[in-house]
């Protein structure tokens, strides 16, 4: 097996494909399982004018963050972006466009896009603003409305594991977006924990097969950040 | 005196049945989990991607790869399944979870649900409730009766809504509601009064038009 997909670093495995204006995806939900490296990466190139699909926006200095902090982004679309400050500051004086988007409606959107269908029906948001100047269609008395499918320029992803085809293996929640969204990317940049040669993975555990991905950098040991730490007290 | 934060929790864990794959949205509704009757099969659902979702976890047990929808640490069972966010909300908008209880800013009186947005002010995003309630089987409401004061039970919701017609109950601190959506237009019913609560206690703080049926 080549090593075609392997790049040194996070830089060197975006190098040529950022430009500015583009559409990127950055999977994760909250800070759990997003491409950190890899958004760095984008930050020190300077890019700017993004469209950027993620869940989330990332805290304030972490993830996505960083790129408000910078202003590179233009446009999000989100579901819920209720834990960054900077979001809400550049949203409110309108530096910052954003698509609120349903979880749901947003996660098949990029399903969609993925596997090349342009549209599809949902009973999400119906009647809500969501829905205002889409088509609403009546199937079997409930009325559905019509959500486009979403691609990007580059999707970025963070996977725990992947062989050196490219075949993808994720932990626990830090799945979330990360699999729709290596579909849906022209070009589909993954970090990974580890990197292992093919044939170490069994290929019933393969959770995105390596069509889907065409670079990888491998970031052993990320930081690994917690929103919200819970515990229960030890009897 | 009325119901308070827990026994509104405790009244919510009433509307459980055995075998049930429920969702639980942040605040009041993730203390249900703390009330399921022993000896009832109940797997929770975390719309990042999680169906069995464990308790918190022991202090220095914390993954950060293992999350709630609430960014919240938690813990995974022998039953836990992990899945993409896309396969989850299939199972939510296809009807496969039995019960949803979710927090609100206001019901109105023919079931529609406002919990996500104040025009102007705040902007953190409807995250998955909009699919929660378009697809779970039962949707409930557990909230406050009034914002210090001002009734949320309304006759029609003036913030932006998260879902037409979707709420079959309402629990808050002072009474618990249902919907009747089997006619032609929706009813409202107070259906239970808090400890200690009368009805013109509830009349008094509720603009929504609904049938006492106590």
């Amino acid at each position: 097996m080549s090593d075609r997909k392997i790049y040194a670093d996070a830089k060197t495995a975006l190098e040529g494909i950022l430009k500015d204006d583009m559409t990127l995806m950055s999977g994760g939900f909250g800070l759990c399982g997003i491409p950190e490296t890899l958004i760095e990466a984008v930050k020190d190139s300077g890019v700017k004018g993004l469209t950027v699909i993620s869940n989330n926006a990332g805290v304030d200095g972490i993830g996505l963050g960083v790129l408000l902090e910078s202003k590179q982004i233009s446009t999000m679309v989100s579901s819920y972006v209720g834990e960054n400050k900077m979001f809400a500051e550049q949203y409110l004086n309108g530096d910052l466009e954003v698509v609120f988007t349903p979880q749901g409606t947003l996660s098949e959107q990029i399903r969609a896009g993925g596997a090349g269908i342009p549209a599809f029906f949902t009973k999400t948001g119906v009647g809500t603003l969501v829905a205002e100047g889409k088509e609403v269609r009546n199937f079997d008395g409930e009325d559905y409305v019509m959500e486009m499918g979403l691609t990007a320029d580059v999707a970025l992803v963070h996977a725990y594991m992947a062989d050196k085809e490219g075949n993808l293996v994720f932990r626990k929640t830090a799945r979330n977006f990360n699999p729709m969204m290596a579909t849906a990317g022209k070009i589909t940049v993954v970090e990974v924990e580890h990197l292992v040669e093919p044939g170490e993975i069994d290929p019933d555990h393969i959770v995105v097969p390596g069509v889907y991905v065409q670079r990888i950098v491998h970031v052993p040991n990320p930081v690994k950040h917690i929103e919200k730490r819970t515990t229960r007290p030890r009897n | 005196m009325a119901w308070t934060r827990e026994q509104m929790a405790q009244r919510a864990a009433q509307e459980l049945e055995d075998g049930f794959y429920v969702n639980l949205g942040i605040g009041i509704p993730t203390l249900v989990s703390n009330y399921i009757p022993e000896g009832m099969e109940i797997q929770l659902q975390s719309e990042n991607g999680m169906l069995g979702m464990g308790p918190f976890p022991y202090e220095g047990e914390e993954d950060a790869d293992l999350i709630n929808a609430g960014k919240q640490t938690v813990t995974e069972l022998p039953t836990t399944s992990y899945f993409s966010n896309a396969d989850s909300f299939a199972m939510i908008r296809g009807g496969h979870i039995n019960l949803s209880i979710l927090g609100a800013m206001q019901v109105a009186e023919n079931a529609d649900l406002a919990n996500w947005m104040i025009p102007g002010k705040m902007v953190k995003g409807m995250g998955g409730a909009m699919d929660l309630v378009a697809g779970v089987k039962k949707v409930i409401v557990v909230m406050e009766h009034t914002a210090k004061g001002t009734p949320k039970l309304l006759k029609t919701c003036n913030l932006p809504l998260t879902g037409q017609g979707v709420v079959d109950m309402v629990i808050t601190d002072m009474a618990v509601f249902a919907f009747d959506k089997e006619g032609e237009e929706v009813t409202m019913k107070l259906i239970e009064l808090a400890d200690g609560v009368t009805l013109e206690d509830v009349e008094a703080t509720t603009e929504a038009e609904f049938i006492v049926a106590l």
